[in-house]
């Protein structure tokens, strides 16, 4: 029992941070320590960076590409990176579908679409969540019918996702569709990989409530599908689903990043007035700060706990996420409330970093509401925290 | 970093959970809390045997030699087992004292003494208006030839009136709340002047007021350096934190697992109360307030011993933090979980509860230690 870095991870943690801090573009950097809107190819040109530098896939194995990291080095590159302002990896190909690919995936798919999602040659995007199916992810109805035809073997997808993130800049999206409605919900789900480019695919915006579009509705009328592109064997969708939700629950605590959201909060505290002293040495306030920096330390060690278990990580994943958006939905919060009566002013165009205008009071403001308003999704998405309860409840506790 | 518990110290981990499984029952507890003197001669002398007495002190001292870390493990299993014998008080706050101020010869005398079950110590640090502040002393030292004259009133004396030994703080310089003046001194409880009130507190345990009155110290009585007392002692109530820290863990544990079975066997309805949503929802919110404890108290049993006092005191207070924070949560949801049960004195959900709540208010609330957390940045 030790808690303290071995010199061999210190040393890999002085690695990244040099790296990093040579490497990650400034403007990017700038972007996401202001809350600025990211474009899409902020998110590639970074990946692409750590793709030469053969670090983008630090969960992937050597074979295929990957960094092969222990959990601990995995945490260290994630803490230094959301610390340092990196934007988040686009998870849904190097995190998401991989793995399922390389686990339950064809010769063809493994070699086809591997290297270019190391190569962020794709862009993915999710297909989960239809209108109808949110918790109850298996009652799901967008169909997929085989066609057997000299031309080659397809299906015949039909049907609407929704909530669908970044859609609009996809390039392949994984679906779960239905392909047998003559058995058990669960059991008539297939994996499909379907290019986004296909006829008969359209994306529609949905817009949040920070007025920004980041999540999209994807609907599929009459499209064409390869059968080359379904994943393992039919009806066994919901097999390769749960598999995958388990790689999504580590790296959604998220502590590096709120490491980083902590460390403004306070020097924005730090700023505010409340009688005439610092908000942050206001007792009040300092202690509901205190109350989340304290959780968040809690959640780091909970974390590298469930990291460094031996056995793959388990239901206790959920704790991570449930743990892990209450502290960042706090942080939000706090910061907001930091900002008192600037939390009014809704300026959607100092998202953009091109934009050079007169801002209305402090530097910071214009935004932290809207930050707050989008952080409301983090304990819906991934497994509404209520459903992360209902997998502890039943797996872990037996209730 | 490393999670994984060494062999010897799951030996150990393991030895302890086998005695208190068959001899430190809810019923044996009972008894035991129920006698004049409010712990068990027997299982103390049981605890020196398994060399429990002496884990934390230098071999050279009678000791065994072991880390803050092996000292977390036996707390754990303490608070498992609810356990009243004066562990904390003796070995873990008045132990540690001796261990930091005293001289070789102090503790050549006194630490293997207490290795070997034969001598019982008591801290006497809290006074009727210091609160939680070590640095509140108004008890007054007055120099008396080669020793000291000792006046005043400590408080809330964990084992005051079973100890032997009282490791005293008093104020040989400075005003009541100075940093600096502030002494140890080590009293005979039959010294003449030594008035002790002995009494129950809600969580099983005993305590005493302390009054001092024209008290002499010999020269070999005092502790450390005099004046220079603050800075042992906030190590070792540091230290002492992370003991009740650990402590606390395995009390949420015990308290959670006989919670999770009543969930599974209490049928209303027709079906275990367990089968509700709404109810389990709040077992894995008692889950998580479990293992983010752990998690922090694993965490300041390493940091205690850092040499960076400012990481020292964060971490520890940290973990003091949520455990108030997470003890009160879950000895409150135990009790309401258990229906009318849990406001049972014969259910042991109840004790637990109180002991949970009654760490929150030893050696400082979530109230002192966020502000001792948000002043150690």
């Amino acid at each position: 029992m030790d808690l303290n870095y071995t010199k061999e991870e210190k040393a890999f943690r002085e690695e990244v941070r040099g790296f990093v801090r040579d490497n990650l573009p400034e403007d990017i950097a700038g972007k996401v320590l202001h809350h600025r809107r990211l474009g899409k190819d902020d998110w590639v040109r970074w990946q692409k960076i750590l793709y030469h530098k053969g670090w983008v896939a630090p969960n992937w194995p050597k074979a295929y590409g990957g960094c092969a990291w222990t959990p601990i080095q995995q945490h260290i590159f994630e803490d230094e990176c959301g610390y340092a302002g990196a934007p988040r990896v686009m998870p849904f190909g190097l995190i998401m579908v991989a793995p399922v690919i390389q686990t339950f995936g064809s010769q063809w798919q493994k070699e086809y679409y591997l290297p270019r999602i190391l190569s962020s040659e794709d862009w993915w995007a999710q297909g989960y969540s239809e209108p109808g199916s949110g918790s109850d992810l298996a009652s799901l109805k967008t169909r997929a019918q085989f066609v057997k035809s000299g031309e080659g073997d397809h299906y015949i997808v039909d049907g609407q996702k929704t909530w669908t993130t970044l859609g609009q800049h996809a390039d392949m999206i994984f679906c779960l569709v239905r392909t047998d409605t003559t058995v058990k919900k669960q059991e008539g789900i297939s994996f499909l990989l379907i290019d986004m480019h296909s006829p008969g695919i359209t994306v529609r915006p949905i817009i949040t409530l920070d007025e920004e579009h980041e999540v999209n509705e994807v609907f599929f009328d009459n499209v064409k599908v390869p059968a080359k592109n379904l994943v393992g064997e039919e009806g066994k969708g919901w097999t390769y689903a749960k598999f995958l939700l388990g790689h999504e629950r580590t790296g959604i605590a998220r502590v590096g990043e709120s490491k980083r959201e902590l460390e403004q909060l306070k020097q924005i505290a730090g700023k505010q007035l409340r009688n005439g002293k610092p908000l942050m040495d206001d007792p009040r306030f300092r202690d509901r700060v205190t109350q989340v920096e304290v959780e968040l330390m809690a959640l780091e060690i909970t974390l590298l706990r469930v990291l460094s278990s031996r056995t793959k990580p388990g239901p206790e994943a959920s704790i991570l996420k449930i743990k892990g958006t209450d502290v960042q939905q706090a942080l939000t919060e706090l910061t907001m409330e930091a900002m008192g009566p600037y939390a009014l002013p809704f300026r959607p165009e100092t998202r953009d970093a091109a934009w050079q205008g007169e801002p209305v009071g402090p530097e910071y403001a214009g935004s932290a509401a809207a930050v707050y308003f989008n952080c409301r999704k983090t304990s819906i998405y991934g497994g509404s925290n209520e459903i992360q309860r209902n997998i502890i409840s039943q797996m872990v506790l037996g209730l | 970093m490393d999670f994984v518990f060494s062999e010897e110290q799951q030996l150990l981990r393991d030895s302890i959970q086998k005695y208190i499984g068959k001899d430190y029952g809810f019923e044996a507890r009972k008894a035991i809390v129920a006698s004049t003197q409010g712990f068990s001669d027997k299982v103390w002398a049981q605890f020196a045997e398994m060399g429990l007495l002496g884990v934390a002190f230098d071999e050279a001292h009678g000791g065994f030699g072991g880390t803050p870390v092996d000292t977390m493990l036996v707390m754990t299993e303490l608070g498992r087992g609810i356990v009243v014998e004066p562990y904390f008080s003796t070995v873990v706050l008045g132990g540690s004292l001796i261990d930091l101020a005293g001289s070789e010869a102090q503790k050549q005398a006194i630490l293997s003494e207490v290795a070997q079950g034969k001598l019982l110590l008591a801290a006497a640090l809290g006074e009727p208006d210091s609160r939680y502040e070590l640095n509140c002393v108004e008890t007054t030292a007055k120099r008396d030839g080669a020793g000291y004259v000792l006046n005043g009133h400590k408080a809330v004396v964990l084992h005051g009136a079973s100890a032997d030994k009282l490791v005293v703080s008093a104020r040989s310089a400075g005003a009541a709340r100075d940093a600096r003046g502030i002494s140890l001194f080590l009293v005979d409880r039959n010294s003449a002047g030594v008035q002790v009130t002995g009494y129950r507190t809600i969580d099983g345990m005993r305590a005493a007021e302390i009054k001092l009155a024209n008290v002499k110290v010999g020269a070999d009585g005092v502790l450390g350096e005099v004046d220079q007392a603050l800075p042992v002692l906030e190590r070792a109530a540091d230290f002492a934190v992370s003991a009740l820290c650990a402590e606390a863990v395995g009390a949420m544990e015990a308290l959670n697992a006989a919670t999770f079975e009543y969930l599974k066997t209490r049928q209303q309805f027709g079906r275990p109360i367990g089968s509700f949503q709404a109810l389990q929802h709040r077992a894995v919110d008692m889950m998580i307030h479990c293992e983010q404890s752990r998690s922090l108290a694993l965490l300041a049993s390493v940091k205690v011993q850092s040499e960076d006092a400012n990481e020292r005191k964060r971490t520890v207070s940290a973990a003091k933090i949520q455990i108030g924070r997470s003890g009160r949560a879950i000895s409150q949801e135990a009790i309401q979980l258990h229906g009318g049960m849990g406001v049972s004195n014969e259910l042991a959900a109840g004790h637990y509860a109180k002991r949970l709540t009654m760490i929150n208010a030893t050696l400082g609330d979530v109230e002192h230690h966020s502000e001792r957390f948000s002043s150690a940045r």
